[in-house]
C-alpha cells in the first residue's frame, strides 16, 4: 500500500508538472518527468515556448520518420530550429525505427532514424545510406527491494547483471552479489526480473550490453530491440517496467537513464570495464562515448557498451538519424546539411536538458566530417 | 454481427396500396443502396483477410502449420516465431472476462430493466454507458497503478494461498497476470453486455410479464422463466459483442498482463496476448520476416475472431428454434 500511495503521489506530481509547465509561458525547461512519458513532452514544452513563425509560403518540407527513443528531443530541436531557419519546417513521425528503416530505404522520406545499428542487409538494400549518431542514451538497472530501501545504492557488475537476466541468479543474496556489496546485508529474497515488452532502443542498449559481456547470453539470447527473453514480467514502456518495479518486492529492471532518476527510484551502480563502480550520469555516459572516439568505422555506427574507461558508463548507445549520402534535391540536402550543424553546435544544450547524452567534441567532429561529405545529384553542398 | 438475417424478406410484399406503387422505384433505390452498403462490410472483411493473407507470406511459407503450435518467439537469434502462448492468452484472458462480466452485466441488466426504480434505473444505466466510453489507454493505466495493486495483487495471494493446489491458481504471484487482463477486459465489456441486455429485456412485451404474473409467477420467476428465455438470442448476441471486443482489446490488456511467453495454466501468472505482441513489436520489428510474423499473428486473431463469430451465430440459430421467437 506504501509503495502504491508514493507512486500514486508521483504521478500526479508528474501530471502536475506537465499541467504547470504548458500553462506558465515562462518555463524555460522542461519538467524531467515529462522527459519518460515521451509524448507527453512536446505538449509539455512547446506551448511553453512563443510560437515560432508560421512557416511561410512555399516553405521548404523535410519529412522524416523513426526511432521513437529521441522523439522527444528531436522534436524539440525541430520547434527550436524553426526560429533558426523559418524558411525550413522539418515534419518527424516517430513511427519506430523498423518504421524508419523502411520509409528510408524506400526513399519515401527524406531521413530516416534508428536506434538500431542496421545490419549487413538493410546497408545492401539502401545503397548510400549513412548513420549519424546524434545523442546517446543509458540504461539504467533499478530496483526495489524493501530491506534495501534505506541503504545506499547497491553495485552490480557484468557477471551479475548478466546472471540475473539469465535466470541462473535468483536470490538477492547470491555470493556473487554479496562480493561486490560488502557491508551491506542482503535480504534471501527472490529476484523478480521487469523487462520491456514493447520492442525498444531502450532493451537494444541493454541486450547489446549483456551481448557484449556473456557469451551466454550473446548466444541464447542475442541483441535486439526485443528478444526471447529467458526469465522475467514484460511491462510495456518505462512507465510499464517502474511500475511493475515499484509494485512489486524484489523485483530489477531496466529503465532509461532520465526516467530512472526523474521517479527517484534506486539506480544500481554498476562495475564497469575498468573494474571501477561507476554511477548512472550524463557524464559518465559521454566519457562512454569519448571512450570510442577515435575508434569509429567509416558507417558511424558503433556500440558504446562496455566502454574501457574508468569513468564510462557501461549501459549505453547512440540513436541514429539516416540520410542518403548523395541526395537528390538540393534545397532539401543544403538544408538538412545546416540543421545537422546547427543540431551539434546549439542542440547540446537542449539535449542535456531532456537528459540525453550530446556527443563528446572528437565524435562530434567526424560526424559534421561526414556531413560536409554529402553531395547533391555527385556535386558538393555549397554552405 | 448480423441477427436479423433475411428479415428484410420476410415483409409482407402483397396488398399493396396505389401509393406504394408510385414509390415502387423508391423502394428499389432504397434496397440497391442497402445491398451496396452490406456489400461494402463484406469486400472490407475479405479485403482486410486478402492483405493480411498477403502480406504474411514469407511467414507462413517458413514456419508452416508449426507457427500454430510453436511456443518459439526469437526475433533476435534464430528468427522464429510461433503464436501459442499469444493463442492461448487471448482465449484465456476473453473466456474468463467473460465468466466474471456475464453474470453481473446481466444481472445488472436485470434489475435495471425490472427491479429498479426510474429514478435509479436513468443515472445508473448512463454510468454503465459511460464506462464504454473511457479510453482503453486509461484503464490500462489506472488497472497498472490502481487496480493491480489495490485489488488483484491481495486477491491472488488469498486465492493462491487458499486454492494453490489448483494449476490455474499456482504462484508466484506479480502483480501483472492472466487474472488482472481478465479483471480489466470484464470490467471493459460490462457495459456492451449490460446495456444490450438492458434493452433486449425491455422489449419483453408487458403481456408475457401479466401473463406470467396472472399464472402466479413470482418476480424472480417471471424474469427467469419467461423474460430471459424470451431474449435469449438477443443476450447472447450481447455476451457475443462483449467477446468480440474482449478478444481484440490491446493497449489496456498489453499494459497489465506482463507480457512473458508462460504457457502455464495459472492465472495468476503473466502471460500474452495476438493483440499485445503486436502492439508492443510492430513499430520496432526491424526485419521483414519479424514484421510478416507478427502479420501473420493478426492473420490468426482474424481468423479466430470470424469463427468464434460464425460459431456464435450458429448457437443463436439454434437458441432462437424454429418458431424465430426473439425480441
Amino acid at each position: 500500500m506504501f509503495v502504491t500511495t508514493s507512486h500514486a503521489r508521483l504521478g500526479l506530481l508528474a501530471l502536475a508538472l506537465v499541467i504547470a509547465a504548458a500553462c506558465n509561458p515562462g518555463a524555460s525547461s522542461p519538467s524531467p518527468t515529462s522527459t519518460a512519458t515521451g509524448a507527453a513532452t512536446p505538449l509539455a514544452t512547446q506551448p511553453a515556448q512563443p510560437t515560432p513563425p508560421p512557416p511561410a509560403a512555399g516553405s521548404i518540407q523535410v519529412n522524416g520518420a523513426g526511432a521513437t527513443f529521441p522523439f522527444p528531443l528531436y522534436s524539440r530541436w525541430f520547434y527550436e530550429y524553426a526560429f533558426v531557419d523559418p524558411s525550413v519546417h522539418f515534419n518527424y513521425q516517430s513511427i519506430g525505427s523498423g518504421g524508419g528503416i523502411k520509409q528510408i530505404t524506400e526513399r519515401t522520406v527524406d531521413f530516416g532514424a534508428s536506434d538500431a545499428i542496421l545490419n549487413d542487409e538493410q546497408f545492401g538494400a539502401a545503397p548510400g545510406i549513412q548513420m549519424f549518431p546524434t545523442v546517446a542514451g543509458a540504461d539504467v538497472p533499478v530496483y526495489n527491494v524493501s530491506e534495501l530501501a534505506e541503504v545506499d545504492p547497491i553495485a552490480l557488475d557484468a557477471a551479475t547483471l548478466s546472471g540475473i537476466f539469465l535466470g541462473t541468479i535468483t536470490k538477492w543474496n547470491d555470493p556473487a552479489i554479496a562480493a561486490l556489496n560488502s557491508g551491506v546485508t542482503l535480504p534471501d529474497k527472490d529476484i523478480i526480473v521487469v523487462h520491456r515488452s514493447d520492442g525498444s532502443g531502450t532493451t537494444y542498449i541493454f541486450t547489446d550490453y549483456l551481448s557484449s559481456v556473456s557469451e551466454d547470453w550473446k548466444n541464447s539470447v542475442g541483441t535486439a530491440t526485443s528478444v526471447e527473453w529467458p526469465v522475467g514480467l514484460g511491462g510495456k514502456g518505462n512507465e510499464g517496467v517502474a511500475g511493475t518495479v515499484l509494485q512489486n518486492d524484489g523485483t530489477i529492471g531496466y529503465v532509461e537513464l532520465a526516467y530512472g532518476m526523474a521517479n527517484n527510484m534506486k539506480i544500481a551502480r554498476m562495475g564497469n570495464a575498468a573494474g571501477q563502480v561507476v554511477e548512472a550520469s550524463l557524464d559518465s555516459t559521454q566519457a562512454a562515448m569519448a571512450d570510442f572516439g577515435e575508434d569509429m568505422p567509416d558507417t558511424l555506427a558503433r556500440s558504446i557498451v562496455n566502454a574501457p574507461g574508468a569513468d564510462s558508463w557501461p549501459i549505453a548507445g547512440y540513436t541514429y538519424l539516416l540520410l542518403y549520402m548523395d541526395q537528390a534535391d538540393c534545397t532539401i540536402a543544403q538544408k538538412l546539411v545546416e540543421f545537422a550543424h546547427w543540431a551539434q553546435d546549439s542542440g547540446a544544450d537542449y539535449a542535456t536538458e531532456l537528459h540525453y547524452v550530446p556527443l563528446p567534441d572528437n565524435v562530434a567532429a567526424q560526424v559534421l566530417d561526414k556531413v560536409d561529405q554529402i553531395t547533391c545529384n555527385g556535386s558538393p553542398i555549397s554552405q | 454481427l448480423s441477427l436479423r438475417n433475411g428479415a428484410f424478406n420476410r415483409r409482407p410484399m402483397a396488398g399493396r396500396s396505389g401509393l406504394a406503387a408510385v414509390w415502387q422505384h423508391g423502394d428499389g433505390l432504397y434496397r440497391a443502396a442497402l445491398v451496396v452498403a452490406g456489400l461494402l462490410v463484406l469486400l472490407l472483411v475479405v479485403a482486410i483477410g486478402w492483405e493480411l493473407w498477403q502480406s504474411s507470406g514469407q511467414a507462413r511459407e517458413a514456419f508452416g502449420l508449426d507457427f500454430l503450435t510453436s511456443s518459439r518467439w526469437d526475433p533476435a537469434i534464430d528468427q522464429e516465431f510461433g503464436a501459442l502462448p499469444f493463442i492461448q492468452g487471448t482465449l484465456v484472458t476473453s473466456f474468463v472476462a467473460l465468466l466474471m462480466a456475464v453474470p453481473i452485466g446481466v444481472g445488472t441488466a436485470i434489475f435495471l430493466a425490472e427491479l429498479a426504480p426510474r429514478w435509479i434505473a436513468g443515472p445508473v444505466g448512463t454510468l454503465v454507458e459511460l464506462l464504454a466510453a473511457v479510453p482503453s489507454v486509461v484503464y490500462g493505466l489506472w488497472g497498472l497503478f490502481v487496480f493491480i495493486p489495490v485489488v488483484v495483487k491481495p486477491l491472488g495471494i488469498s486465492l493462491n494461498a487458499s486454492l494453490g493446489f489448483l494449476p490455474i491458481f499456482e504462484g508466484p504471484v506479480f502483480g501483472p497476470s492472466r487474472l488482472a487482463a481478465a479483471m480489466i477486459l470484464a470490467i471493459m465489456i460490462l457495459p456492451t453486455i449490460t446495456a444490450i441486455s438492458r434493452d433486449v429485456l425491455r422489449a419483453v412485451p408487458n403481456a408475457q410479464r401479466e401473463a406470467a404474473q396472472a399464472l402466479g409467477a413470482t418476480r424472480w420467476e417471471t424474469v427467469w422463466q419467461v423474460l430471459i428465455p424470451y431474449g435469449k438470442s438477443g443476450i447472447f448476441g450481447a455476451i457475443i459483442l462483449g467477446l468480440g471486443r474482449a478478444l481484440g482489446e490491446t493497449m489496456a490488456v498489453t499494459m497489465v498482463i506482463g507480457n512473458n511467453l508462460d504457457l502455464s495454466a495459472s492465472l495468476l501468472h503473466p502471460g500474452y496476448t495476438m493483440a499485445s505482441i503486436i502492439a508492443n513489436e510492430f513499430t520496432e520489428a526491424t526485419f521483414d520476416l519479424y514484421l510478416q510474423a507478427l502479420i501473420e499473428i493478426g492473420l490468426v486473431l482474424f481468423v479466430m475472431t470470424l469463427l468464434i463469430n460464425v460459431v456464435a451465430q450458429a448457437l443463436i440459430w439454434r437458441v432462437r428454434g424454429p418458431q424465430g421467437a426473439r425480441p
